[in-house]
């Protein structure tokens, strides 16, 4: 089945979500649309899926216009979709999520979920998912969940199956699985529209990609295009994919964790006897699929954690035990894995946010008294630094894109005396522009000859900025390994395997 | 033993919490007090079969004697939860075993109708069956219901006022559950169309029909009761048969058509709720909107219509208040039922059964309080009346803990919003 858009618009207010996007996919193939994040590939989507209605344009199913309002009507036409976001019930079991919708009654109006159990055993066996039908979603991993949204688009006989940034939640090995089953349905006849802005699996499954660049289709590209070619397309301009790491030297031990054990409220150790030491002028990445642990000896570092065992010092002076501000006034500089819900207060001023942490300190406050004035001279100056994109520094935090949010957070941070940055997931949801200013930020803090544990859980960027990785693995570190190695070694050991 | 979940260590101090008050009432109910007085059980309250007409024993060894069955079944309850297994039946009986220990000796020289105080607490709980029902329908599907209370009393004002004037119970009883779905149209409007906060509107609208009815009262139905309220009352049917089965028979099968609604009512809520694609749909939009959306249900349609039929239940139970009651009306008569009803709902757990056992006991220590109040007992009569409240704040702080509500609880919907 071919699916074709012919000159989608849709505006949000001033904003151009899609300008006139004209694409067709042939039947059985793998379509691969490009483009950062904001590019407008989601909008698109959800406009063929009927969840959000277009100024104007029209979708062709086989050359023949249809008018899709609802999802319904896209799944009536044949088009399916896993959306990034997975649309399953978490309390319902695998065979109630897949018949929602579409219920088969008996007696009474009693549910019949027999004849769902066995299409869903059917299609899991046929391709090998191993998806019992029923399991209960929430205890289902990530990857298996999106299988159920596979086999659920596959039973409603999609056509055009559309995966929404599938792989952005996914383990290196859960996307090699995924890869490969994206060529078996194409095999089968399938065609596939492939929502991403991962240049390495584009070039390794796409049949055509289409590049979107703020809501425009701004070109096409074979597969054998290289990754700096996609990503000049994608941005608009050269883009350096790797940073450029100069020779450094690396000096005494500033952050040594020994023993570290995290527990939750009912006593499960979510971080188990960790240990590992960074040196100033040195970056030392923890990688590892999220989930793992990472998140909480990130908090653990700045003391957010509340049951923690063990020892962390920083040039010798121990943090565990101390308030959150004692830490950061150690000589800690956090960036949170959330910045919108832990980096930032929305409703605040970027100008407020920028002396969060010094806001009752000379010279922005004197006792009781606050210097605004102060505030915003700071901000202005701040603003210049760090390159933050704004109107006006009283403008709400809000107003700001998530590279400037992310800005004005690592402007926040650094600003103190800093012998640490501690970065959790710094570039997450960030465009292009602004991960290679977050890279570029970050090796320049460890060229000023300061200490930096990155979390992250992007193959590429660890690889990018580390100088040693520890990989983290059901809350213990597996093993630390140097630079040099291979993405498929560490994506291996991401997934648990280590080798002898 | 092997590191415990939250839930289990949860269950775990409610174990604790048991046996040592099962220990007390043996030691303080049983031991300390003075023997030498008899209570009396009544267990016929009409022409039921007889199995045992009264049983009179020994206040002291009452006392004693239950205490030890609770203290014996908090011991099984233990070995059960050591051995993993499910301790309902053995924390029932100790439960009941502390209760009576009490009992016996708060009556002692009394004499306490037995079937009598089991039927005034179905009575007093039929309400808050209404009413938690009512909470379970919209809560369930996502909208936040502090409302019932308002819905309770508009149910009981107009089937009151409209049985006054035709003279008719029949009548008082048809309008009853659209009096209760118009308040929660009103809470739908707002909450799905409008996307007002939920909590706020639902006190609000409560406020709203206080206001009404007490205007009302005041204007027209004190100056004109004659006509306007003095609405007839429904009578107990009794089922054939099974009436007379020895206690249970007058407790369940000897109430009025409002009773036997209710049983309706709830089976069929149960069934559907996790039985019919309308139950599967429901709780979908519940939990996850935006999922229910993209599988082509209509939320803000399903929600709206549950909550009109929410309104309705809510509607239909405010009608005990009046013809299935007292006949006439009167000012703020369901007096915070509604809101016991929602305290029943989150003691329940949002489930049906689990709610309507909590109503049940909500209303069975508000009929031991009146019982005790009428015999006269030791403990002050400001105390008793305190006894449901207490028990309500207890049992949904201290037994419940953590429960997760439907996690859209309360979240309006709108497409493209959220994820």
């Amino acid at each position: 089945m071919s699916l074709e858009l012919r000159g989608i618009t849709k505006t949000f207010g001033a904003l151009v979500a899609n300008d006139s996007i004209d694409l067709k996919v042939e039947t059985g193939e793998i379509h691969a649309i490009l483009g950062e994040n904001g590019a407008g590939k989601s909008t698109l989507m959800n406009i063929v899926y009927g969840l959000v209605a277009p100024d104007s344009g029209e979708i062709l199913v086989d050359g023949v216009v249809k008018k899709i309002s609802e999802p319904s009507d896209a799944l009536a036409s044949g088009i399916g979709m896993v959306h990034q976001h997975f649309m399953l019930v978490p309390v319902f079991t695998v065979a109630e999520n897949i018949v929602l919708g579409h219920e088969k009654t008996g007696f009474a109006g009693r549910l019949d979920l027999n004849e769902a159990r066995e299409r869903i055993k059917k299609v899991s066996d046929q391709f090998n998912f191993d998806v019992n039908p029923d399991d209960l979603i929430e205890g289902l991993p990530v990857g298996v969940q999106q299988r159920v949204e596979i086999i659920r688009a596959l039973i409603y006989d999609a056509k055009v199956l559309i995966l929404d940034e599938p792989t952005a939640v996914l383990t290196p090995q859960e996307t090699d699985d995924l890869l490969k089953i994206m060529q078996e349905l194409k095999a089968q006849g399938t065609s596939i529209i492939f929502i991403t802005h991962k240049l390495r699996e584009v070039k390794a499954v796409a049949d055509r990609i289409t590049i979107i660049r703020r809501g425009k289709v701004v070109g096409n590209a074979s597969p054998s295009a290289s990754q700096s070619e996609l990503a000049s397309l994608m941005v608009g301009r050269e883009v350096e994919l790797a940073p450029d790491r100069g020779a450094h030297d690396v000096g005494a031990e500033v952050l040594v964790v020994k023993d570290l054990s995290i527990l939750d409220i009912t006593g499960r150790a979510l971080v188990n006897k960790v240990s590992f030491s960074v040196r100033a002028g040195e970056v030392l990445a923890i990688a590892g699929v999220q989930g793992n642990g990472q998140s909480e000896v990130a908090r653990a570092m700045v003391n957010l954690e509340e049951h923690v065992k063990g020892s962390i010092t920083l040039n010798g002076e121990e943090i565990v035990g101390k308030s959150v501000r004692e830490s950061l006034h150690a000589g800690i500089a956090f960036v949170p894995e959330s910045r919108e819900l832990d980096g930032l207060i929305g409703s605040m001023s970027i100008a407020e946010n920028l002396i969060l942490d010094l806001h009752d300190l000379a010279p922005y406050a004197k006792g009781i008294q606050l210097f605004p004035n102060v505030v915003l001279d700071e901000a202005a100056k701040r603003r210049d630094e760090f390159d933050i994109r704004l109107q006006n520094v009283t403008d709400p935090i809000s107003s700001l894109s998530g590279g400037n949010k992310q800005k004005v957070v690592l402007a926040r941070e650094l600003s103190r005396p800093v012998k640490l940055l501690v970065a959790s997931q710094p570039t997450r949801g960030l465009d292009v522009g602004s991960i290679e200013f977050v890279h570029k930020r970050i090796l320049e803090e460890r060229d000023a000859g300061r200490a930096v544990l990155l979390f992250s859980t992007e193959l590429d960027e660890v690889l990018a900025l580390a100088d040693r990785i520890a990989v983290m693995y059901r809350g213990e570190i597996l093993s630390i390994v140097p630079s040099g190695v291979s993405a498929q070694e560490l994506g291996l050991l991401m997934a648990g395997v280590v080798h002898a | 033993m092997k590191a415990l979940s939250a839930a289990q260590r949860r269950r775990r101090r409610s174990l604790y919490v048991m046996a040592a008050l099962a220990v007390l009432s043996t030691l303080v109910f049983g031991l300390l007090q003075k023997s030498g007085q008899v209570v009396t059980y009544g267990f016929v309250l009409d022409k039921e079969w007889v199995l045992v007409q009264q049983w009179v024993i020994n206040s002291r060894t009452a006392s004693l004697l239950f205490g030890l069955v609770a203290v014996a079944a908090s011991g099984v309850a233990f070995l059960q939860f050591r051995a993993g297994k499910t301790i309902g039946i053995a924390s029932a009986v100790g439960a009941a075993g502390i209760m009576m220990s009490f009992l016996s000796w708060a009556a002692a020289g009394k004499f306490i109708p037995f079937t009598g105080l089991l039927q005034g607490a179905l009575l007093l709980s039929v309400p808050l069956i209404f009413g938690s029902m009512a909470g379970v329908l919209s809560e369930r599907s996502g909208v936040v219901n502090i409302a019932i209370e308002g819905q309770l009393l508009a149910g009981a004002f107009v089937s009151g006022v409209v049985a006054s004037l035709t003279h008719s119970t029949f009548w008082g009883l048809i309008v009853a559950p659209f009096a209760g779905c118009l308040i929660s149209t009103l809470l739908a409007v707002f909450a799905i169309n409008f996307a007002i906060d939920q909590i706020i509107l639902g006190f609000v609208l409560n406020v709203l029909v206080y206001g009404i009815t007490d205007f009302l009262y005041k204007k027209l139905l004190i100056p004109y009761q004659a006509t306007w309220n003095s609405g007839p009352t429904l009578a107990a049917i009794k089922i054939p048969i099974l009436w007379k089965i020895p206690l249970l028979g007058p407790i369940l099968f000897d109430q009025s058509i409002i009773v036997y609604l209710m049983y309706g009512v709830v089976f069929l809520i149960s069934f559907s709720l996790f039985k019919t694609k309308w139950g599967l749909r429901t709780r979908a939009v519940g939990e996850h909107p935006t999922a229910a959306d993209s599988v082509g249900i209509k939320v803000n349609r399903l929600r709206f219509m549950n909550v009109m039929i929410a309104g309705m239940v809510a509607g239909l139970g405010g009608a005990y208040f009046t013809v299935g009651g007292v006949g006439a009306f009167n000012k703020e008569m369901t007096a915070g039922k509604g809101f016991i009803a929602l305290a029943a709902l989150i003691f329940g757990r949002w489930t049906p059964w689990g709610a309507v056992s909590a109503a049940l006991l909500f209303g069975f220590a508000d009929n031991l309080q009146s019982v005790l109040g009428i015999i006269g007992t030791p403990i002050p009569s400001e105390f008793m009346l305190m006894v449901p409240y207490l028990v309500t704040v207890v049992a949904v702080t201290g037994f419940v803990g953590r429960v997760r509500a439907p996690a859209a609880d309360g979240t309006p919907y709108k497409r493209g919003e959220s994820h």
